[in-house]
């Protein structure tokens, strides 16, 4: 069983958000990351690309599949992990603890349309 | 057999030589290079004898796994058996010597079986006229994309810039969309497997160019909704890419020119037993619909009223040029053959044949694997995992317990719709008694899942090499020889 962590935001698509001010922290989740397998690659945007709410921002690959990373809330990128260049398997030790991008939020109220934990859980259930 | 791993580069003798080239013949020549673009140290090339090369190269072709040598029902790959007298027409010394750009007159044979394979073609597939050029089927779909949008540009119909693709479809089609300049719409499949049309009527309007379907498509399934779709597509001005990937199961009964379909490409790889490449040469024609013949690449094959074959250069509206010459001659010449020895009758059975095997095994291993679709497929179809869970027994394992039995695995983890999808094609080529035998292991290896769940996670143990750790081979490579010490 996938785990989860309360008091995040999450999209359908596999992303989770965690609100700092006016900052989206985005990464995927532990659902995500154990479908996909052992990730050999992350795919980042560059620091001050615009990225727009259900567009594509990014992709993970893993030796079973590649798949496209779509990005939750609208706004500008202030910072990309780095590290995930050269350490891909962090998102697969641990999701949560090892973000993607952070975004200066345009427009928080996107934050509305995506779910709370309990809501992902049961969605990721019925999967 | 023997064990056999190593590279040319381990068999490396200091000053062993197999062949000797005439030694600084070119200096002359080569003293008008820039000097930052001259060698300074000698290439470190492999130093070996010609006995050396030879029984390499014949000790590791020893451990490779064929068509040849097994079964091998790769699903969405149509590893049909390739007729050996495919290759002697092919090496005949009159077609092997060819150069492309001998006079015409010199070449009106080739020219010929050029035409004649079209119209083949033609009669297979319902569509009026095909280019040959295309060297692969993804360069296919380009160039059948490249006309749909030559059709729109020459009409002023030039908002047409997006492009609807099933989420089922090969990876390739969103890929050559996005080569071609279009925008990639997708359209949902319905939980039967087919193309939701409900999903489509919304996304058509002036702005689409076209959709690219296959059919049947990816699931093994055939979408019994392609007249309505072809109506509706058709009705808001958009035209009807066919991909070619799966047409083996309805050679001989049904033509997609028939169903509406105004493109398509075929890989004569799949469907009409040329080889599979690996990187090597294919061929992937493209036939259009009477109306778009005009925007085919050039060259283009024509004949004159006395019966005398030309290679034109502007002819029509052409999309524009995709390929140096007439394409892999050496192909298309198999493909031929192909086509001539099985003849009118019993081209006719290929499909039926890759339909009913497909459904042999399907209806054989129901019982032990998640079959998520039920209804009849057509040369393949797709199982979800075992029936049983339980064990922590995936879809890998299993395909790799299978290399033990002596069999290819099958395609997994495609399409994406399933997470343990496992994806089967026996094509037509295989007897009654090779499906019951892979039956009959794929029905072992579910009851090892059960009882010896270990064997099947530590699988493969017999073959030259067990599992490999394909994610640190995926992170850091090592692709130089000169890196392997150092890694």
């Amino acid at each position: 069983m996938a785990k989860t962590v309360e008091g995040l935001y999450y999209s359908e698509s596999h992303e989770w958000v965690k609100v700092d001010g006016n900052v989206a922290i985005v990464g995927i989740t532990d659902f995500a990351q154990h479908a996909m397998g052992d990730l050999s690659y992350v795919d980042m945007p560059e620091v001050d690309d615009e990225v727009n709410a259900g567009d594509e921002f990014g992709a993970v690959e893993s030796v079973k599949a590649a798949s496209d990373l779509f990005s939750p809330v609208s706004g500008t990128v202030v910072e990309i992990n780095e590290e995930l260049e050269d350490a891909p398997e962090l998102l697969n030790q641990d999701a949560f603890a090892n973000w993607i991008m952070k975004v200066e939020m345009s427009d928080p109220s996107e934050l509305e349309n995506l779910m709370d934990a309990a809501a992902y859980e049961e969605m990721c259930a019925n999967e | 057999m023997k064990y056999y791993d190593k590279l040319i580069f381990d068999l490396s003798k200091e000053g062993r030589q197999g062949y000797s080239l005439p030694s600084r013949k070119w200096e002359s020549t080569l003293s008008d290079l820039p000097a930052g673009l001259l060698r300074s140290d000698e290439p470190s090339l492999p130093q070996v004898s010609e006995l050396d090369v030879v029984r390499h190269y014949t000790n590791l072709s020893q451990m490779n796994f064929g068509v040849d040598s097994g079964f091998y029902p790769l699903g969405s790959c149509t590893m049909k058996y390739n007729p050996k007298i495919n290759e002697e027409i092919a090496a005949h010394p009159g077609f092997a010597g060819l150069h492309p750009l001998q006079p015409e007159s010199t070449v009106q044979g080739a020219l010929w079986i050029y035409d004649h394979l079209a119209k083949a073609l033609s009669a297979i597939t319902g569509m009026a006229e095909f280019t040959l050029n295309p060297f692969a089927g993804a360069h296919g779909e380009l160039t059948g994309l490249m006309v749909i949008r030559q059709y729109h540009m020459s009409r002023g119909d030039d908002k047409r810039t997006r492009i609807i693709v099933p989420d089922s479809a090969h990876g390739t089609n969103p890929a050559s969309a996005a080569v071609c300049g279009l925008e990639i719409v997708q359209v949902k499949s319905k939980p039967n497997g087919l193309v939701d049309v409900e999903d489509l009527k919304p996304l058509l309007d002036d702005t689409i160019a076209g959709i690219m379907m296959t059919n049947p498509n990816t699931l093994g399934l055939f979408e019994k909704d392609i007249r309505e779709i072809a109506a509706l597509v058709h009705e808001c001005g958009g035209l009807l890419y066919y991909d070619g990937a799966n047409m083996n199961p309805l050679v001989g009964v049904v033509r997609p020119g028939d169903m509406g379909f105004d493109v398509l490409h075929l890989n004569l790889h799949k469907t009409f037993s040329t080889p599979h490449g690996g990187g090597g040469p294919g061929a992937g024609p493209v036939g259009v619909a009477a109306h778009l013949a005009k925007h085919l690449p050039v060259p283009k094959v024509v004949s004159d009223e006395l019966g005398f074959y030309h290679i034109v250069d502007s002819e029509g509206e052409p999309c524009g040029r995709i390929s140096g010459f007439m394409g892999n001659f050496g192909v298309l010449l198999r493909a031929y053959t192909y086509i001539l020895m099985l003849g009118k009758q019993n081209v006719k059975m290929v499909g039926p044949l890759s339909v009913l095997g497909a459904n042999y095994i399907k209806e054989s291993l129901k019982d032990c694997f998640e079959l998520p679709i039920p209804s009849v497929c057509k040369h393949e179809f797709v199982f979800d995992g075992l029936k049983d869970k339980s064990s922590g027994v995936t879809t890998l394992d299993v395909a790799k317990r299978l290399l033990d039995y002596g069999f290819h695995a099958p395609t997994i983890y495609f399409p994406l719709l399933f997470h343990q999808a496992i994806m089967i094609e026996p094509t037509e080529t295989e007897s009654k008694e090779t499906l019951d035998g892979f039956i009959e292991i794929m029905r072992h290896i579910a009851d090892e899942a059960a009882s010896d769940p270990e064997s099947l996670k530590t699988a493969p143990h017999t073959t030259p090499v067990r599992r490999l750790d394909e994610t640190t081979a995926a992170r850091q490579p090592v692709l130089r020889y000169r890196d392997m010490n150092q890694s």
